[in-house]
This record gives C-alpha cells, structure tokens and sequence, in this order.
C-alpha cells in the first residue's frame, strides 16, 4: 500500500467568516497600519527638526489627497484599535462572552470607530477655519 | 509564520459528479472533498446529485445514502447519529458542526461538505486527530486529588460546586471548535486549542479537584493558553452550544487572581 503525504484540508479557503473573525483580524491589521503609522509620523517630525524647506516638503505631502487619505486611514485605524482594544480589556474582566453580545459589541466598535472618525475630521477642519 | 495558502499536494481539483437518478424532483448537489492515499492524486471535490424525496433530512444521512447506494467508496466517521458521539464532525456550508444534527433545508445551494479544517487527512472527510488527542491528555483530564476520598461514600459537592460544571461536562470531544480556529490552525503545534482548554477548564471548576495550582502551572504559556485572541469562532461554530470562549477567559483570569 502506498503511504502518499497526506494533504491539510482546506481552512481559509472554506471557512464563512462571522463577523467576530472579521474584528478580531481588523485589531490585528489596524495595529500593524498604527505602527507603519508611527514611521510616518517620524519622518514628519524629523522634516520640522531638520528645516523649513524639508517641513514643507512634509506639509505638501500631508495636504495632498494621497496624505489626505492616508490619514484618514491611519486615524480610523487608531480610533479602532482603541474601541476594540477597551473590548478586549471588557473581555478580559470577564465579561461579553456570549455570542450575542459579541456580535453586538462588534458592531459598536465598528460603528463607533467611524463615528470617532468623523467627529475627529470634522474637529479638525473646524479648528483649521 | 502563519501559511495561508494549501500547500501544493492539498490543492483541492474537480472530481466527478454523479447525476441524480432520472425523475427526481427535489435534487441537491452535495460537494464533497475526496482524497484518497493510494491513488497518489490531489484532493478533488466530487458532486453528488440527491434526490431529497428520498433521503433522510440531516446531512449525515445524504452521507450515509450516498456510500449505500452510489459511492462505496466516499469514507467518513459517524456513529451515534444523534449529537453525542462527535464522531461526524466536519466542516459543512463554510462552518464546522456535526453532519447528523445539521438539516440539509438549512444550506442555501450546493451543499459542500469538506473535513474539519487545517487537518491532516487521513482518507476523504477523515481527518488525523493523533495530536489533538495527544493535547488533550497533556492536560490530565481526571479528577486529581492528594488527600483520600470519604471511606463509605464518593466526594461530595454542593448544588452550587456542581453548578460550576454545567456547560463544560457536555462537551463531546468533537473538535469543530478547535479546528475552528485561525490561532489553532497557525500554531496548533503548540497552542492547545479551545476543546482542550475548556476541559483544562472543566477540572479546574471542579470543586474535588486539589491539583489546581498544578494545572495553572502547566498552562501559564505564551502559546499554551494565551494564543486564544477571543475570535469567537469557537462558541460560534459548537454544535452543543458550548462557549469555549468563555472557558479560555475564565482560566485567563484565574492565572490573574492567583498572582
């Protein structure tokens, strides 16, 4: 009889996400997009220390439609890592383990991280006039 | 490092199909992963044809049908047919449960059946339970204790110690929740995965049990226990409606109350 290797069945390739998976990847991601964040925000940083003329180049980057974005992105990332995060710590006092309330708790951070989103864009360009 | 991807010799082709028998009115396709160890090909995925007028209403039965009456040769696990053996857990319309409690009127479309995910296959929809098992027994599911039990009666336990069991005693062994998992299916090496840690847990409730310090000792891992990133899909997918989850969070915290 031959002893063929045998094959791992599939997993992500079948598997229908609920929406707890999909959350749980989205800490995971956001967490990783805050960090190449961070490098961003060093190079903005280290432009202002080094000159006027190397701020500039930072400045126009920002305010241009790719920055723009970029920085949409990287503050969703950051007010959804937040609610997700006060989840986990939720979780981790023993708390929300029921699938119902996982669901629920999964749609308010979603929600509530677009909302923050907003609320902080909108701040921002009030502030700016 | 996480592998996403099936790794080449578990590429998953078309198979057959074999048509339903002429004059069948409620037909479903069933999609069922085939792999067989002595032909030396890859999985493939063979259609089915049913005629659902006359075959039982649970998937396992369509299961059972189908190597009676069209392929002898489709392998499978199945016992008790009524949930309490565990032994026909698979992953079935994308979500892992058992084929005899799962209704074939539940599946929208073609009803496709593969094994528990991220195994090793050992024929078809048999997958290798070898290190799960091993896993299991790591965690010396039986009542330890160092001082002698009552000489004229078993240990007791009040209402309320007993209480503390419930919704971990039942659980089968079926394994959908382990093989459930992403952080199982990336470090199953050396994760123990949420089956297991529910019953870690099941002796650690139990108000008998005197080797709780021991048990804590064992689990306090990076990978042991706390690979569980409350994803959920445990409790999502146990067909005994179970919470693993809960289970894991549970022990989590008393690793933290016995600091």
């Amino acid at each position: 009889m031959s002893q063929a290797q045998r094959p791992l069945s599939p997993h992500l390739q079948i598997y229908k996400w609920p929406l707890t998976m999909a959350t749980s990847i989205l800490h995971r991601a956001t967490g990783i997009g805050l960090a190449a964040g961070t490098i961003a925000l060093v190079w903005w940083l280290l432009a202002a220390a080094t000159s006027a003329s190397a701020f500039a180049v930072a400045q126009s980057f920002w305010g241009s439609p790719i920055g723009i974005l970029l920085l949409l992105g990287w503050s969703w990332a950051l007010f959804y890592h937040l609610c997700n995060g006060l989840r986990h710590l939720v979780w981790d006092a023993g708390y929300g383990y029921e699938i119902k309330s996982a669901y629920t708790a999964s749609i308010i951070v979603l929600t509530g991280s677009v909302v923050l989103t907003l609320i902080a864009w909108v701040a921002a360009f009030m502030v700016r006039g | 490092m996480a592998e996403f991807a099936l790794p080449k010799n578990s590429k998953v082709g078309t198979g057959k199909t074999y048509p339903a028998p002429a004059g069948a009115k409620r037909v479903k396709a069933f999609k069922i992963y085939r792999w067989n160890p002595d032909d030396g090909q890859n999985p493939r995925t063979d259609t089915y044809e049913i005629d659902l007028d006359a075959c039982g209403p649970m998937v396992l039965d369509a299961l059972i049908k189908i190597k009676n009456e069209v392929d002898t040769t489709l392998t499978f696990r199945r016992s008790c047919r009524e949930g309490i053996c565990g032994s026909c857990a698979m992953n079935i319309d994308g979500k892992n449960t058992l084929a005899c409690l799962k209704a074939i009127d539940e599946i929208k479309g073609d009803a496709k059946v593969s094994p528990l995910p991220h195994m090793e296959v050992v024929k078809d929809l048999v997958p290798d339970l070898n290190q799960i098992y091993a896993q299991y027994r790591m965690v010396e599911p039986w009542l330890k204790s160092d001082s002698p039990p009552p000489p004229d009666r078993e240990r007791r336990q009040s209402v309320e110690e007993r209480a503390k069991l419930d919704g971990l005693w039942e659980c089968i062994l079926c394994f959908c929740c382990s093989t459930s998992c992403p952080s199982y299916w990336w470090n199953g090496d050396r994760y123990l995965g949420p089956a297991v840690l529910l019953q870690a847990y099941r002796w650690l409730a139990d108000s008998r049990d005197e080797h709780t310090g021991q048990r804590l000792d064992q689990l306090d891992d990076p990978f042991r226990l706390y690979r569980c990133h409350t994803i959920m899909n445990c409790t999502n997918t146990c067909p005994k409606g179970l919470n693993p989850a809960k289970a894991i969070g549970e022990i989590k915290q008393m690793m933290v109350a016995r600091r």
